[in-house]
């Protein structure tokens, strides 16, 4: 690292591990016995806190982003701007009658959006958001979320099956199968960073990422197999969360809403948080992985806190994921499938191989011009033959004329 | 290439983002209870019942025909007809509605009881706040409720209100003449009964 002025300015430093110091000095205030689990505690209860206030802003702010994206002004009457506007939503889901179906089952029913939040929640563990600001240091982080995401299935088939209404459970399988399909993807995107790192703990990832040639970082997505595992991940990770243009799962138009369909009140409000704080994390991991995680963009700028970055880099990503939201149309169930299992996972495969080219034609400029050229030519090549669409001609009707 | 669409798309999207903070022309939104724009002048919401002249009761054009009432798809319209009578505007003497109630939940807007009645005494509203707390009585309204008088009518549908006064106005003229040539006629009668000696004195 380049130590520019202001990156040894005892302030900025102090600035940067803010949280950390704070951390420290209320622990600090316990016997020594009970310092360890006090600090997890307060992570436990920071992570709790900062999510969800997070996810009312965002709310907020992604439907006065859709507004403008279609010509509209968006919410704008409850406080200044519409800024109060989740205060309103958030009064109305708590008051508003819990309802569970005669005949669902109940205890699953209650159970599927806690199982949902609190695996989500579970994913923030592992993620580094700043300096030395990551809650449980593992080893194998990176296994540890993907185990986590994959339980967020289990919470959304638990809610369609124990709702017995035949929209819920529809839903539910679309979810599933949506799911487990963009999970492979998902997962092998992001083997390529392990190849190169050569571990699964996230901090150590972002510590590889953390130097600077000139004033440009080692981010992966500026290589390009780590481009190519960028977009498949961002592909992926949009289906996992079940946003647009790959919400079928909740698809209105033809499954009133989906697995959630017989929700309502502070279970609903939980499940759509829970699909929030999904998004938040999954982009925390994208960050993580190919952005750089908490590290400046620029050399010149690694003064400023590194939680800023972090916090940065996942609200542009929610950006990206509320602009493609206003922008794409829900796809067709054979046409999500089709691409999940004849492009995008081809395609993340070949990268794995372009990963291992790339780590052992060692420096210099060849490996660029071969990994390249490889991955670009693919995708032209697969997107051509793969996604081309079928023409079946007119219909003809056997009996009916 | 595959996904060159979806980049077209975003970056129209963006347009529309951004455009929307610049131009004031992409907003099409009105904030409706702080701005309005002016009804349009076809627009209809709820019947009410023409009167001419100051006094609604002297004025209403409505003779109670019920025809409006026998047409109306959802039944909202009730009618008591008078047993006495008062001049329309020809001065003809016609029955009047005692009671004339619509019920402002049931009416569907649908215009029929404007298009079945004989003497333009029924026409729509562009009023459409209609929201009441009490929503019986509330949303029943009766004829003087209804009233509205021949001038607002003009300044909601001039071209239509022009329209039909122009049409009464020739009626009303064509009765004139009618009873001008009937009470000439029954002049020329009445001087010919006068003066029988002189016709009989002519003839003889």
């Amino acid at each position: 690292m380049i130590a520019t002025p202001e990156a040894t300015n005892p302030f900025f430093v102090n600035l940067d591990q803010i949280f950390v110091f704070l951390s420290n000095w209320l622990v600090g205030f316990l016997p020594a016995v009970l310092r360890p689990v006090a600090g997890v505690v307060l992570g436990v209860v920071a992570i709790v806190c900062v999510f969800p206030g997070l996810f009312a802003l965002t709310t907020v702010f992604e439907r006065k982003g859709l507004g403008r994206i279609q010509n509209r002004i968006g919410p704008n009457r409850v406080g200044p701007y519409g800024l109060f506007q989740p205060v309103a939503d958030g009064i109305k889901s708590l008051t508003k009658e819990d309802i569970v179906p005669l005949r669902a089952n109940a205890v699953v029913h209650f159970l599927a959006p806690l199982v949902l939040v609190v695996t989500v929640f579970m994913g923030f563990a592992v993620l580094p958001m700043g300096r030395n600001m990551v809650l449980v240091d593992m080893d194998a982080g990176l296994l540890f979320f993907f185990a986590m995401g994959a339980a967020t299935e289990l919470s959304v088939f638990m809610a369609g099956w124990s709702s017995r209404n035949k929209y819920s459970l529809l839903g539910a399988m679309r979810a599933v199968a949506q799911m487990i399909s963009y999970e492979v993807v998902l997962l092998l995107s992001s083997v390529a960073v392990v190849m190169i790192t050569g571990s699964l703990s996230l901090p150590k990832i972002v510590a590889a990422q953390n130097q600077y040639t000139g004033v440009f970082p080692h981010w992966y997505i500026f290589t390009p197999w780590g481009l190519a595992g960028f977009l498949m991940y961002a592909i992926a990770a949009t289906a996992e969360t079940n946003r647009s243009p790959f919400d079928l799962p909740e698809g209105e138009s033809e499954l009133v809403a989906g697995y959630h369909t017989e929700y309502s009140g502070f279970k609903f409000a939980l499940f759509f948080l829970g699909e929030y704080l999904a998004m938040f994390s999954i982009s925390g991991l994208g960050t993580t992985l190919f952005l750089g995680g908490w590290s400046a963009p620029f050399s010149f700028l690694v003064w400023v806190p590194s939680w800023f970055w972090f916090f940065g880099k996942v609200m542009l990503s929610i950006f990206v994921f509320i602009w493609m939201r206003g922008t794409l149309p829900r796809l067709r169930q054979d046409q999500l499938m089709n691409f999940a299992w004849k492009f995008v996972l081809p395609f993340t495969l070949l990268n794995l191989l372009v990963t291992a080219l790339w780590r052992f034609m060692g420096e210099g400029w060849a490996r660029w011009m071969v990994c390249t050229v490889i991955l670009v030519a693919a995708y032209v090549v697969m997107g051509r033959v793969e996604m081309r669409s079928e023409h079946f001609g007119r219909r003809s009707y056997r009996y009916a004329e | 290439m595959l996904g060159d669409g979806i980049l077209k798309g975003m970056a129209e999207t963006a347009r529309n983002f951004f455009g929307s903070f610049v131009s004031d022309e992409r907003l099409t939104t009105v904030e409706y209870p702080e701005q309005r724009i002016p009804t349009v002048e076809a627009a209809r919401v709820f019947p009410f019942l023409v009167y001419d002249g100051a006094n609604w009761e002297a004025g209403m054009r409505c003779v109670a025909c019920q025809i409006c009432e026998k047409e109306c798809p959802p039944k909202c319209i009730y009618i008591e007809k008078s047993a006495d009578k008062k001049p329309d505007f020809v001065g003809k003497q016609q029955f009047y509605p005692t009671r004339f109630d619509i019920d402002v939940s049931v009416c569907m807007s649908c215009q029929i009881c404007v298009e079945v009645c004989p003497f333009e005494a029924i026409k729509m509203d562009t009023q459409f706040e209609l929201a009441t707390e009490d929503r019986f009585g509330g949303l029943l309204y009766d004829r003087k409720e209804l009233s509205r008088s021949n001038e607002y009518y003009h300044s909601i549908h001039p071209t239509e209100a022009g329209e039909v006064d122009a049409r009464l106005a020739e009626e009303k003229a064509k009765v004139e003449a009618r009873a001008k040539a009937a009470a000439e006629a029954a002049a020329a009668k009445a001087a010919a009964a006068a003066n029988p000696t002189q016709l009989a004195g002519g003839g003889s």
